[in-house]
């Protein structure tokens, strides 16, 4: 893999705002996006960037300084003690379908709310006020 | 040094992508916004030492994710002020005759 | 203009709240701890994975060995999913006319795609379905899997979907797969139960580490999860691209 350690080791506070910092960021974006915006197509990309964000933050949490691919390949089968937390990744990998499943059935219920009503901004929708 | 030059240039260009999708009043160009962020976030992922989610995010995130907006986008309409065009043609294009 | 005052606070707190958060988290610190002598959940699945169940991709063994029942979960969120897709949206049937409600859309995308995107399709489609059936079935190997596999093979139908204009998949061969796979993934769960006690129990011919037949029923399963993805995923995007046009 590319050869991290060494300038993370150099330059850590830089990296570690770099990586913070661009996950709450993207967290901040969709976040605005979602409250903010009128059409509906527009709120969906929103959730969908703020999902990304969440994903960078779970993965920088368990990164391990110096640490290698959780993968007992054929060379090193014994180097178990430099390796990176895998429990954080098995639990993005499941979060990234499920993301994917909750766009999809969104965009299915925008497509359907613009052929009834004919309209598609949020403030337009009458049937669900009171 | 040539590494970390790369890693900041690949978080600004991540940071630029997310707000020029959501100010962009042309939906097309807003979901390629949402790709590109994919496509760093793949990056980033494969470089935080997680092959796994990298594949995963790649092929799940640019692929899947912008068709099905493209498609969505082609049953509403494409312009975000508009919120309905029933009254004007969907595809019509500049070239048109 | 006060709603966006409000949001603009809220947004803000929020903000400060994770950098406070995650300030006291430093990247890169080691919290997996011994693993000869484990004591967090990571050094326990990091020494049992090479040595008693001999799979090589550590991340295969949590998302279906140890966290099997999860895996469960997510693949009936993501049935519900295409279900609800489906049901929402209408489908055209093969022998309605094409061309009657459509004076809305412009008479171009009637043409057929020209000849450098047809043949370039067909060249590339068998070579993205072999990629992805070596991703799944090498799940536990190599990076990759099942959700990955299935992934990729739903791109390469949709490339031919997007290429030729009557392209259509068999409706029913892919529902009945669909199905099939998806009996087989709760089959072998229900036969740890009967056979062995505990519902998804690894059992049996765990062979070295490296080997194609290794982690007892790790590749049974994830060889199930990606034919399953992948029929369900073409479904959605057939569904999606086929949606019956609004009466007049």
């Amino acid at each position: 893999m590319i050869d991290f350690s060494i300038i993370f080791e150099q330059y850590k506070d830089g990296i570690t705002i770099a990586i913070y910092g661009t996950a709450i960021f993207l967290i901040i974006i969709g976040l605005y996006a979602v409250l903010l915006k009128k059409h509906l197509v527009k709120i969906v990309i929103g959730l969908s960037i703020m999902d990304a964000g969440i994903h960078l933050l779970f993965v920088a949490v368990g990164y391990i300084s110096g640490g290698t691919a959780p993968i007992f390949s054929q060379g090193n089968e014994g180097s178990a003690a430099t390796m990176v937390d895998p429990v954080p990744q098995a639990l993005v990998l499941t979060a990234i379908v499920i993301g994917f499943a909750v766009t999809a059935l969104a965009l299915s219920l925008v497509i359907r709310l613009y052929k009834h009503h004919h309209t598609a901004n949020i403030d337009q929708l009458k049937s669900l006020k009171w | 040094m040539i590494l970390l030059i790369f890693l900041i240039a690949m978080a600004i260009i991540l940071i630029v992508a997310a707000v020029y999708s959501i100010m962009q009043k042309d939906l097309l160009f807003a979901v390629l916004g949402t790709g590109v962020v994919s496509l760093i976030l793949s990056v980033f992922f494969y470089i935080l030492q997680a092959p796994d989610v990298a594949i995963t995010e790649a092929a799940i995130g640019i692929a899947l994710t912008t068709i099905i907006f493209i498609i969505t986008i082609r049953n509403t309409t494409r312009d975000e002020n508009k919120y309905n065009d029933d009254h004007i043609n969907k595809f019509k294009s500049d070239n048109d005759a | 203009m006060l709603k966006k005052l409000f949001v603009f606070i809220l947004l803000f707190a929020i903000g400060y709240y994770l950098v406070a958060t995650f300030r006291s988290i430093p990247l890169g610190e080691n919290r997996v701890g011994d693993i000869e002598n484990p004591t967090t959940v990571s050094g326990f699945y990091l020494d049992k994975s090479p040595n008693d169940l001999k799979v090589a991709n550590s991340i295969t063994a949590i998302v279906v060995n140890f966290r099997g029942f999860d895996t469960l979960g997510e693949v009936t969120v993501l049935f519900l999913a295409a279900t609800g897709l489906a049901s929402i949206l209408y489908r055209k049937e093969e022998d309605e006319e094409e061309d009657d409600n459509r004076h809305h859309i412009s008479h171009r995308l009637n043409l057929p795609s020209s000849s450098l995107v047809r043949t370039g399709a067909k060249i590339l489609f068998p070579l993205i379905l072999l990629l992805g059936i070596y991703v799944f079935v090498h799940g536990h190997l190599t990076p990759g899997g099942g959700f990955q596999g299935g992934a990729i093979i739903a791109t390469g139908f949709l490339l031919m979907l997007v290429s030729y204009k009557g392209f259509t998949t068999n409706h029913n061969v892919m529902v009945w797969l669909e199905s099939i796979a998806g009996l087989g993934f709760v089959g072998v769960g229900l036969y740890g139960l009967f056979a062995y006690g505990s519902f998804l129990q690894n059992t049996g011919w765990t062979g070295n580490l490296n080997d194609l037949v290794s982690g007892g029923f790790i590749p049974l399963i994830y060889i199930f999860i990606g034919i399953k993805v992948a029929t369900e995923l073409t479904n959605v995007l057939d569904t999606l691209l086929n949606i019956k046009p609004r009466k007049k």
